[in-house]
């Protein structure tokens, strides 16, 4: 997976990573130059010579310098290439979600995965270019480095840095479950807060303000605790490590001294492998930093490949639409369940081309829901539906959703301007087009504005009234010319003139419509009503077969017209 | 910095006061010994000249002085450590007991016009990053500016013209690290503006994916998100790249300081005034020299951040509170006789909602309130029980003004149930018993009362199962059920219930109706109406329309008056002429 991700950026990668270990290279060369200073320059006195290694040592700086510099370029390079191209995929892979997947894992948290946990991992790869480089190289350079001063001498060494990387290691393996428990508890003080704000009213009607308190306070002490104890461990770091590379420089000197003594060792080398033996610590606490970056930003990269992963259970067909004579809709006793309840139960029934259709029904009893499998938002559990005679499974999904003119019972638009919001319909649709589409849906107010349709619209139509807004989701899905047109409820904000008006007009075009509602009055003069209780369809017929046949109907009727209307 | 946040900060680490003291006192201790360990190695390396010229005896006493220093070193660091972490975790704790303590005690006015997402991430995020700055403020500030200080010393006394050359050179160091994070913050702040707009994008379209799925628009989004996507890559890369510079580039300070050290060291040692111990001892300084200005920096960015949520903490510790009379009224035998007087109230000054209201519910009487979705229905909920309060008039229960009592003592009268049922993470039983502490006995009864009983025992666990998350694994109807129970087990005088209109399952619909029915017997109660035939049976009806309550009376009065009720009744209830 990561290989996926790195691959367009492969050639900036390594030669970030060649450059990094060029300047880790020079960095190592330090301490050697040093030694040479005070054995040869020192040792013999020799100023020029001391001059000479002082001007090497700028020159390797300024080399490591630009070094370093190519490496952080090619890191931030690709370590970016890597998000953006990440991002594309998951917004991509969401883009093909079901209404299902999005509802179960939530949009706040497929957001943070896109921004904050794609972030982690940017961060990852570029330690991984600067750090995993330097670290290991500077590890093991110093340990050669050391064995060519002296071998004897590197032998200390090869006992030091084991210690100081299980040290480094046990206690990172002691404390990060710790720090899993501390975000639980987090979680928990948080979750304590979220219901205290939402149950505000009922935490305060009945009194329970000290109780809750007590609940809160609970549950930090609990997180306090476990601070406590996570950091009584961490402290242990940097103490250990040290006494471990003090001890190890103590050794040096003391063996060194003997070696000195005898010869086989000079000054300048003692000093030179002290200063390998500070390195190693350095390194070795900074590889292990980014170890922890690696592994938080490898539970991140898990949770964006969650998202990856989740495949939609609806798959698109490839047949395209045809023009055809045959029914436009048909259900086969189709039944659908819905996180295990039984949503739609049974149903069959037929759709023909140019007929209005009426869905009325209580609250619950699966008006939307049949509606939504039209669109094959849902995939049935039982049954087969078919379009134009053909099953809904082998339709190209955008094809038949083009068919489609959809007006959702939530009146949502798109931060935008008008003529942007109504071009989700027909994305090339002409002015006139749009014009007409608005006069339709009876939202001429537009034409009163001061930029007309190029009025911008805030998020979520805030400058709206709910009508207005209404009107103008039923312009968009009307300037598509649609084949079949599903009103969901959606005349709810009108009021009565404006209703009847819209009705009147929608009427006079040529397509399929179905009107789904809870009131008898706005379908009642449809060519056809599926009346719908539980899930399940209990009469078919237009209004005055049901009066007659169908004993809810009646009752829907009677709790709704007054005795002469109906 | 803003001083007066950061003064009113450490009045909270005063109860810890003692903490901080030992963590000085230990911090000085430890650098101390710290620093001391390079000259005691400095003067080791002298002991060991070349051969035959090492001073064996020397050596050994320097060793046992180098290992005694390191190991008061560390076991000070250790205690700094350990102190500062207590400290910081407590103050931290208070933080939040305090916050949570005034979200509870805060006006409700305050809470509805606040964003829960804004409060929550002040409890959890801001007091987090108050607990970061404040851990690094202890551990490093002092820390390093002692180390900074005490290398100065330390150089100083081996040789003056050495350590002068790293005091100047060093200031190099800070001024190229604030060059960088200058042109950085530009470039970072650009970065932030680009994610933010990419979010939000992101947002409305997964939002409302039902829409984009239904006009078939996810190929336009994926274009448009790209296109976003790609200016965040252009601008990340600059920024990105940037803010990697600050490390390499006081890295080629610190090693230019480095150099010159060693450079004009070993010209001391050569003219003879300075061993190679010292130099030694100076290299070690050197290299670690920078490394607090560097930390010191990081801090003073992670307190500014601290500050500012602090800042945000403070904001919120500082608005004021529902004050509470000094001398309540409470009612003997409460009958439920409610006056409403001359009441007006309005959320916003300059649009009065309420105005000059009467209302009288005689003991037993049903109120019912109607009005199209949006109206302001709660608003007189939020009055009755003193949510709010109102501008001007009196509402008086048996006589006595509300006003004159405790609130929580006026909201124990009534028994509330609302659309959304709140239930908390706890068992079934204890949320039935939150009002009242109750025995088992009392707690079936009520869920018998309540027609919740047989869904209960259909439960796994009964009445001990655990309701999760803010109710998740119970239906709509089954958590108004258990929220009735509640009111049940309460036996209050008075009601105020919101009838739900939707989201309740068909089956359980006429069980909650029933509950209602048995719950409003005998008690004064205010509801917010749906059903045609509560609305029929109830002894006045409130018809409201933007927040304001515009007639009032029976059914057929009010029908009679071919007002907006009578527009309301048929079109709301969906009946025709």
């Amino acid at each position: 997976m990561w290989k996926k991700y790195i691959k367009p950026y492969r050639k900036e990668a390594i030669t970030g990573f060649i450059f990094k270990l060029i300047e880790a290279f020079f960095e190592l060369m330090v301490p050697l130059i040093v030694a040479d200073i005070i054995d040869n320059g020192i040792g013999k006195n020799d100023t020029d010579y001391i001059i000479k290694m002082g001007a090497l040592m700028f020159l390797l700086t300024f080399i490591g310098y630009g070094c370093a510099l190519v490496c952080q370029y090619f890191a931030s390079k690709t370590s970016q290439g890597f998000g953006t191209y990440l991002r594309n995929d998951m917004y991509r892979a969401i883009n093909a979600y079901d209404y299902d997947d999005i509802d179960r894992i939530g949009t706040p948290s497929l957001i943070t995965r896109m921004s904050n946990d794609v972030v982690q991992i940017q961060l990852a790869v570029a330690m991984i270019i600067r750090l995993c480089s330097r670290g290991p190289f500077l590890i093991i350079g110093s340990l050669i480095m050391a064995f060519r001063i002296n071998f004897q001498m590197a032998l200390i060494f090869l006992v030091c840095a084991p210690l100081i990387a299980l040290t480094i290691y046990l206690v990172m393996f002691k404390t990060f479950p710790l720090y899993t428990n501390i975000q639980k508890q987090l979680d928990h003080v948080s979750l304590i807060c979220r219901e205290n704000l939402s149950g505000i009213r009922v935490i305060r009607a009945f009194s329970k303000q000290h109780y809750e308190r007590k609940r809160f306070h609970e549950a930090t002490s609990k997180q306090k605790d476990e601070q406590i104890k996570v950091g009584k461990i961490a402290a242990l770091l940097n103490p250990c490590t040290n006494v471990i590379v003090n001890c190890g420089i103590m050794l040096v000197l003391y063996v060194g001294a003997i070696k000195v003594n005898v010869g086989t060792l000079t000054q300048g080398e003692i000093v030179a492998l002290i200063n390998y033996m500070n390195a190693i610590l350095l390194a070795m606490i900074a590889f292990a930093n980014t170890i922890l970056i690696l592994i938080k930003a490898s539970a991140c990269y898990k949770r964006v490949e969650a998202i990856l992963d989740i495949q939609p259970s609806i798959v698109s067909g490839n047949a395209k639409n045809e023009d055809s004579d045959a029914p436009l809709v048909t259900f086969d006793h189709v039944s659908f369940s819905y996180h295990s309840a039984r949503a739609i139960e049974d149903v069959s029934f037929q759709i023909n081309q140019g007929e209005t259709i009426g869905i009325i029904g209580g609250t619950g009893s699966g008006k939307t829901t049949l509606v939504n499998l039209i669109g094959r938002f849902y995939e049935a559990s039982s049954g087969q539906i078919y379009i134009k005679d053909k099953p809904i499974q082998d339709y190209d999904l955008s094809q038949l959703r083009q068919m489609m003119g959809f007006v959702p019972q939530q009146a949502v638009l798109f931060s935008g301007t008008i003529r942007k919001n109504i071009c989700w319909g027909k994305l090339d649709a002409s002015d006139e087009e749009i014009n007409d589409a608005l006069t339709l849906s009876q939202s001429s107010f537009v034409f009163d504005m001061e930029k007309g349709i190029d009025t911008y619209i805030n998020q979520d139509g805030h400058n709206l009234s709910g009508g207005q807004k209404q009107r103008l989701t039923i312009a968009r899905a009307l300037v598509k010319k649609p084949e079949l047109l599903i009103l969901d409820d959606s005349a709810s904000a009108l009021d009565f003139a404006t209703d009847a008006a819209l009705r009147k007009a929608i009427a006079s075009l040529p397509q399929t419509t179905i009107i789904v509602s809870q009131r008898v009055s706005s379908l009642m003069h449809a060519d056809k009503i599926l009346v719908l209780s539980h899930g399940q369809l209990v009469g078919v017929g237009n209004h005055h077969e049901l009066m007659q046949e169908c004993q809810i109907y009646q009752e829907i009727v009677h709790s709704q017209l007054s005795k002469e209307a109906a | 910095m803003d001083i007066k946040t950061i003064k009113r900060l450490l009045t909270f680490c005063k109860p810890y006061m003692k903490y901080l003291y030992c963590a000085l006192i230990c911090s000085l201790i430890q650098i101390i010994f710290t620093l001391l360990t390079p000259v005691l190695i400095g003067r080791a390396v002298d002991h060991v000249i070349g051969v035959n010229q090492v001073d064996f005896h020397l050596l050994y006493q320097t060793l046992i002085y180098i290992a005694l220093s390191v190991i008061v070193a560390e076991i000070f660091d250790l205690l700094v450590v350990r102190l500062s972490n207590r400290m910081t975790y407590a103050i931290t704790k208070d933080l939040r007991d305090q916050l949570f303590e005034r979200y509870s005690k805060l006006p409700l006015s305050y809470i509805d016009s606040h964003p829960h997402g804004d409060l929550l991430s002040r409890m959890s995020n801001d007091i987090d990053l108050i607990g970061d700055g404040l851990l690094q403020g202890f551990t490093h500030l002092f820390n390093g500016i002692a180390t900074i200080i005490g290398t100065i010393c330390f150089m100083l006394y081996i040789n003056i013209p050495i350590a002068i050359i790293v005091i100047v050179l060093t200031p190099l160091s800070l001024v190229v690290a604030t060059v960088i994070a200058n042109k950085t913050y530009k470039y970072f702040q650009e970065q932030l503006a680009l994610r933010g707009e990419m979010s939000a994008y992101v947002e409305e379209m997964i939002g409302h994916q039902k829409i984009v799925k239904a006009f078939a628009y996810e190929k336009v989004n994926q274009e448009t998100f790209e296109e976003i996507n790609q200016r965040v890559y252009v601008s990340g890369v600059k920024s990105q790249f940037l803010g990697a510079l600050a490390n390499p580039s006081t890295r080629v300070v610190n090693n230019i300081v480095y150099a010159s050290v060693c450079v004009a060291g070993s010209l001391y040692v050569v003219m003879g005034h300075m061993s190679v111990g010292s130099l030694s001892s100076f290299l070690t300084y050197a290299n670690q020299y920078t490394k607090p200005f560097n930390e010191i920096s990081n801090v003073f960015t992670e307190l500014q951040t601290a500050l500012a949520s602090a800042a945000r903490i403070f904001d919120i510790l500082d608005t004021p509170i529902e004050e509470e009379v000094s001398t309540p009224q409470t009612i003997n035998h409460p009958q439920g006789h409610i006056q409403i007087v001359d009441l007006t109230f309005s959320y916003e000054k300059n649009q009065k909602l309420i105005e000059h209201l009467n209302v009288e519910a005689q003991p037993g009487q049903t109120i019912a309130i109607v009005g199209p979705t949006g109206c302001g229905k709660t608003t007189l909920i939020n009055l009755l029980m003193r949510f709010y309060d109102p501008l001007a008039g009196h509402i008086y229960i048996d006589g006595i003004d509300t006003l004159n009592m405790d609130r929580s003592y006026l909201r124990s009268l009534y028994g509330m149930v609302l659309q959304e049922s709140w239930l908390f993470h706890g068992t079934i039983k204890e949320n039935i018993a939150y009002g009242k502490e109750a025995s088992d006995e009392e707690i079936i009864e009520a869920a018998k009362n309540a027609h919740a009983h047989k869904f209960i025992m259909q439960l796994k666990d009964g009445y001990n199962t655990m309701v999760s998350e803010e109710g998740g694994n119970l239906s709509q109807g089954q958590k108004q059920l258990l929220c009735i129970a509640r009111i049940m087990l309460m036996k209050p005088p008075m009601l105020i219930l919101d009838e739900a209109t939707s989201s309740i399952d068909t089956r359980t619909e006429k069980q909650v109706q029933d509950a209602f029915d048995t719950m409003m017997q005998g008690r004064t109660t205010f509801i917010v109406a749906h059903r045609l035939s509560t609305i029929q049976k109830a002894d006045q009806i409130l018809v409201m329309n933007h927040g304001q309550i515009i007639e009032q009376g029976k059914h057929e009065e009010l029908l009679k008056k071919h007002g907006f009720y009578h527009h309301l009744y048929y079109s709301q209830f969906d009946v025709q002429h």
